[in-house]
């Protein structure tokens, strides 16, 4: 689990547009340069937002990510939700589902 | 006397962002107490905006995460979330590095506070400087505390953040307006976004708006966790501008939950004596 290098890339990718272009053209050597299990490398190229949802990733840096690939807000929130029926609760951090919500 | 203004306000991204699903006549009344606001700090004549802020992950990062930080740069970015998706253009918004490394070096007297001369703003702080500085003519110096990243920074801490930062404003001879920004209750980019405890967050304002420092100190964050969400460490802000006017008591000009938004969004203000 290195939940905290997940959150690293998506951190330096919010704030780097260069590392983005790279990203988007060959994201395999941007991935090599961060210490991730094999479950988190595949949930990130996928993209699985639900499943980066459920590793723990903090939603704060995880709707950027999900911008990233050009999921519009209800869609986001749906690929959360998606997330927790295929893959269980939220392993990690502070962001679990309580239950409520607007959609 | 040099604080001429401070208040605190709500900064949720969809404000701007998602917009046009909101209620129309509670985001209305939302914008109308953002003008009010504006309006106010306007006529208080100030030279420099304090942005007492809950960034989320632009600038900080668990690699190197203070409990305070504020600006000291010439200028800053923001925002450094996509334009459509933030529904802001991007700005370079003015600092005063001058007036900021007097205020730091005043703060850091009483409070460990970290320093940043680059600083790239999110939209906890232009949904903010949107409605209150839309021309972005305005000196502003920026603020974190750590809302995010436990271990967070403890309330009694965010106090004395608070009265320092009081303290070092009133001997600065520019007049100063500091603003607080961060939610009250909510479930931010979770899938219970839009979730609101009204009844909690009613209750907090209140003593806020009371300026009761015991009641404030009391709250937990576990207990704020499960009542109030993720969103609801960001308390720290308003307690903060709460310490920095201690002995004075707020108004709060606007409340409503607004599910689109995520937040119970507020507008309010406290008196500077």
């Amino acid at each position: 689990m290195s939940l905290y290098y997940v959150q690293k890339l998506i951190y330096n990718l919010n704030r780097d547009p260069s590392l983005v272009e790279r990203f988007k053209i060959d994201i395999d050597s941007v991935l090599a340069e961060y210490e991730l299990t094999e479950e988190e490398l595949s949930a990130i190229s996928k993209p699985d937002i639900g499943l980066l949802y459920v590793l723990g990733v903090n939603g704060q840096l995880l709707m950027h990510y999900a911008a990233l690939w050009e999921f519009e807000w209800d869609d986001y929130i749906q690929a959360m939700k998606d997330g927790i029926e295929e893959h269980g609760e939220v392993r990690a951090g502070m962001y679990v589902r309580t239950g409520g919500g607007y959609l | 006397m040099s604080l001429v203004f401070a208040g605190v306000c709500s900064h949720a991204p969809g404000i701007t962002g998602r917009a046009e699903r909101a209620d129309p006549a509670l985001r209305d009344g939302l914008y109308k107490n953002f003008g009010r606001m504006r309006a106010s700090i306007e006529k208080s004549g100030a030279e420099a905006l304090v942005v007492i802020a809950a960034e989320h992950f632009a600038n900080f990062f668990m690699d190197n995460m203070p409990a305070f930080c504020m600006g000291m740069a010439d200028h800053y970015d923001g925002p450094i979330e996509d334009e459509e998706w933030l529904g802001i253009k991007r700005q370079r918004i003015p600092g005063n590095p001058d007036l900021a490394e007097r205020l730091i070096t005043n703060i850091m007297q009483d409070v460990d506070l970290a320093y940043a001369q680059e600083w790239k703003f999110d939209h906890g702080i232009m949904v903010p400087l949107h409605f209150l500085t839309p021309r972005y003519d305005l000196d502003v110096i920026p603020v974190n505390i750590n809302c995010q990243g436990p271990p967070l920074t403890p309330l009694h801490r965010v106090w004395a953040f608070g009265k320092a930062l009081r303290k070092a404003c009133d001997a600065a001879p520019e007049k100063i307006a500091i603003v607080g920004t961060g939610g009250v209750s909510h479930w931010p980019a979770t899938p219970d976004s839009g979730k609101i405890n009204e009844t909690w967050d009613r209750d907090f304002l209140q003593k806020w708006a009371d300026n009761r420092k015991e009641d404030l100190l009391a709250y937990t964050d576990d207990q704020t966790y499960a009542e109030s969400g993720q969103g609801g460490f960001e308390i720290r802000t308003f307690i903060a501008i709460a310490a920095a006017c201690e002995g004075n008591i707020g108004q709060i000009w606007f409340y409503a939950p607004i599910p689109i938004f995520a937040v119970g969004c507020t507008i309010a203000t406290m008196q500077v004596s």
